[in-house]
């Protein structure tokens, strides 16, 4: 029961975990996108989208279907919706300086609003019953996981279980970690979002910074998306089923303490909280919504004893929200 | 040639709008000389500077580094012809370690290693005696130690032309010693220093030669073994020239304001009023001149009760019950309602007092928010009185519902002064009233005092233009590093003697 519970928590962690990730990269940059629940919900639409699209090509066949190629397009159509997203979030707040909150808002509901009417299109266009579309063929590759893990007992459940998203969250939060501490490319984004206009009089272009941090931050929220509808969900997308999972994965952000290895922990974290509900007997339904509450009341817990603490680090970069422009003087 | 010039500017001019920043300026600085420049607030010494370091580009004239003319556009090619400027605001990321702030930005060969860099910066440490530890946190690190690494951020580029834009104005005297020390040793090791300064004793005691800027023109440059303090301080201030703005003889003047041995630290630490006693009288204009920065702004906010002091008292001679009331143990609210009033003007104009986004009446109106019934506000007084200050003081504007932000300076000035004119004040508090203003609009403003005057109100003016100064006030109290440096009668006194107190420090020990 134990086992089941832990392995249970890792995969509802991973969406939190991609959806953090990215938005430490981007707020390492100075910019607070608050459209990263749009950013993944748009990640998920995409690699709906692309599964689709493929398993219609292959005229919904299994045997037809390239593995590598089932993986690949949903994972591109993803990676692009979510860079489109992030392109969109930084010509708003980086070029035309627009207030970061309000574009991240309205991206948010954007976001959203496009992925249900994809989905709804796609409802509508398979005709189908439920209100929602099924790919299962496209997420028995995503599932496929490791062979011998069913042989290793409760460690083979626990650590060897999970599809290659998990994996690969955890290598890509893994890899922003060592990129923003231990490299000159990362030193110079956290300049950028402590200080541009000391980045800027070091010679570092900013904007460009700015861009790519963004952009890559979106690609990487998106891929939570992906993981939710094709490993979590089992390939099956219902207009909003994601529920509130991006802006849990902006509060890791905080829990997390802008540091991605904090955030792997945390992520697994809130995954176990948002479902220990169901590993405990006898909860009435009020008792289990308080329980859903857990990983917000966590989040500010930690931001009360981080704000208390005072500890430099463990603040937000210092130019997060405002827009830079360069002094005219 | 031993003597060549590391580098050499040649008839530099800069214009910025109608103002002319630099005109006509020629200098150079060889290899192993320090070269002070000297000037008052606005003499543009950092617009000069800024050319060189690669901020501004002059419209006429000429650099040469090391006998070639050299384009310098933007702050990369400064670098690149090993040009190094520390500026007064210090321009690092407070959470990184002094190291990560040295390397930002760089692109050394091989591959990123902070030890490495920090090894080097141990070494640069050494070779100038420097103190600071490499490892430690920018924000954990005081102003002096914040200097330092800048200075060691430009060693690391491998500048060896250094511009330091007022090094000193954030200093402690011993770190200020501790820093012309390593100066020394920087000007021996054989690189070429510039900085720029308005203190002379710091002059004197370090540079090797001194350019003099005044107003933005040139005006000479001595070597410092043939000069003192006297021929600087006239080279800087100038000779005095005739305002004629009129001035009143003071009547029935009466201590009003007796400040008395105030003390205030501010968030840094730093003791920026040391020791201030003055009394103001009403009917009188008292001045105040010092170098920006001072202490001015302080003084005044103490007295207005926006200021927490350390020690002493600011005690109001209260023309209604005769009692001398103590300001410090008051809030501002009260001390306004005493009379007590305050146009201050800062650096941004509207910054304190105004708000750019509202209208006329409703500044007029941030001060009489509380009258009214009930929740509701009284809206046709502060309409009167906008109305009144508009043909009073003649404020151009298209009427009263414009927003204060697109007035222009003067007028927005006008309305400021305006309005705390109209209270009816017995003390009048106003600092740098004319800044950025164009004739007419101030001798308006001067009018204005010299009324306030007449009706017996006690007027503090803090200024910046020593001839104005001299023709509006009656005593003018100079300030220096937060400390009275002296009163002098502004019927008598000159320029020359002003100039001198405003640049002396620690109690006049370094005039000697």
């Amino acid at each position: 029961m134990i086992t089941a519970f832990i392995s249970s928590a890792i995969p509802l962690g991973v969406p939190l975990l991609y959806g953090s990730t990215g938005e430490i990269v981007t707020e390492k940059s100075g910019h607070l996108n608050l459209g990263i629940p749009g950013i993944m919900y748009v990640g998920g639409i995409g690699g709906v989208i692309g599964a689709f699209l493929y398993e219609l090509a292959c005229g919904n066949d299994i045997a037809n279907m390239n593995p590598a190629l089932a993986i690949l397009i949903p994972l591109l159509c993803s990676i692009g919706g979510a860079i489109l997203m992030g392109l969109l979030y930084s010509f708003l707040t980086v070029t035309l300086r627009v207030n970061q909150n309000v574009t991240g808002l309205a991206l948010t509901t954007f976001g959203i609003g496009l992925g249900n009417f994809f989905g709804g299109s796609l409802i509508k266009l398979v005709d189908s019953d439920m209100p929602s579309i099924v790919l299962t063929k496209t997420s028995s590759f995503f599932r496929a996981s490791l062979p011998f893990a069913d042989d290793l007992g409760w460690f083979g459940e626990i650590f060897l279980s999970h599809d290659f998203l998990t994996y690969l969250s955890i290598v890509v939060a893994l890899v922003v970690s060592f990129v923003l501490n231990r490299t000159r490319v990362g030193l110079n984004l956290r300049a950028v979002g402590e200080n541009p206009a000391t980045a800027d009089a070091a010679g570092i272009h900013v904007t460009r910074y700015k861009y790519v941090a963004t952009c890559l931050g979106s690609a990487i929220a998106g891929l939570g998306g992906l993981q939710y509808v094709m490993a979590y969900a089992n390939g099956v997308w219902s207009n909003d089923a994601f529920g509130d999972r991006g802006w849990m994965a902006i509060a890791l952000v905080i829990f997390a303490l802008w540091k991605p290895t904090m955030a792997i922990f945390g992520s697994f974290l809130f995954g176990a909280l948002c479902n220990a509900n169901n590993y405990i007997n006898g909860l009435g339904d009020a008792t289990q919504e308080l329980f859903k509450m857990l990983p917000y009341v966590v989040t500010i817990i930690v931001l009360v004893i981080t704000s208390m603490r005072k500890k430099r680090e463990h603040q937000p970069p210092q130019g997060l929200g405002l827009p830079y422009f360069r002094e005219e003087r | 040639m031993a003597t060549q010039a590391a580098i050499e500017l040649r008839n530099i001019t800069k214009t910025f709008g109608h103002v002319v920043a630099n005109k006509n300026v020629s200098l150079t600085v060889a290899r192993g000389e320090i070269l002070s420049i000297l000037g008052e607030n606005g003499s543009g010494k950092t617009t000069l500077m800024n050319m060189i370091s690669g901020i501004y580009f002059p419209d006429e004239g000429e650099i040469f580094i090391d006998g070639k003319e050299a384009v310098i556009t933007s702050p990369k090619d400064a670098f690149d012809y090993k040009i190094g400027m520390i500026h007064q605001h210090f321009k690092l990321v407070d959470v990184f370690s002094a190291t990560e702030n040295i390397v930002l930005g760089l692109n050394e060969a091989g591959k990123y290693n902070l030890e490495a860099a920090e090894d080097r910066v141990k070494t640069i440490c050494e070779r100038y005696g420097f103190e600071v530890e490499p490892k430690k946190k920018v924000y954990t690190m005081s102003v002096s130690e914040k200097q330092t690494v800048e200075i060691i951020k430009v060693l690391y580029r491998g500048a060896d032309i250094l511009i330091l834009d007022e090094p000193t104005a954030v200093l402690t005297p011993q770190e200020t010693q501790k820093l012309f020390a390593v100066l020394r040793r920087m000007r021996d090791d054989g690189k070429a220093i510039i900085i720029i300064t308005h203190k002379l004793h710091e002059v004197l005691s370090l540079s090797d030669r001194v350019a003099v800027l005044r107003k933005g023109e040139y005006i000479g440059t001595v070597n410092t073994a043939e000069t003192n303090e006297a021929e600087l301080t006239e080279m800087m201030v100038g000779k005095k020239i005739e305002l004629n703005i009129h001035r009143s003889e003071p009547k029935n003047t009466v201590p009003r304001l007796e400040v008395h041995h105030i003390d205030c630290t501010n968030r840094e630490g730093v003791l920026v009023l040391d020791d201030v006693s003055f009394t103001a009288n009403s009917g009188e204009i008292l001045g105040i001149a010092g170098i920006a920065g001072s202490g001015q702004r302080e003084l005044l906010e103490a007295i207005a009760g926006l200021q927490k002091l350390d020690s002493g008292a600011v005690l109001y001679n209260n023309p209604q019950t005769g009692n001398m009331d103590n300001l410090c143990s008051k809030t501002p609210l009260q001390i306004r309602e005493l009379g007590v009033r305050l146009s201050f003007v800062p650096e941004d104009r509207l910054g304190m007092g105004l708000v750019g986004n509202m209208d006329i009446v409703d500044n007029m109106m941030l001060r009489s928010y509380t009258k009214g019934k009930g929740v509701f506000l009284e809206r046709k007084p502060p309409k009167e009185l906008a109305e009144h200050i508009i043909d009073e003081l003649e404020v151009v504007t298209p009427g009263v519902n414009t927003p204060v932000r697109r007035l222009s300076g003067g007028n927005v000035q006008k309305v400021l002064v305006g309005r705390e004119i109209a209270a009816a004040p017995t003390v009048f508090m106003a600092a740098y009233p004319v800044r950025g203003l164009d004739i007419n609009s101030s001798y308006t403003i001067y009018n204005l005092l010299n009324q306030q005057k007449e009706q017996g109100v006690a007027v503090i003016f803090v200024g910046e233009d020593l001839d104005v100064l001299l023709e509006l006030c009656d005593r003018i109290l100079v300030i220096g590093s937060g400390r009275v440096n002296g009163i002098v009668d502004a019927r008598t006194a000159t320029k020359e003697e002003i100039g001198l107190l405003m640049t002396k420090t620690d109690g006049g020990k370094q005039n000697g």
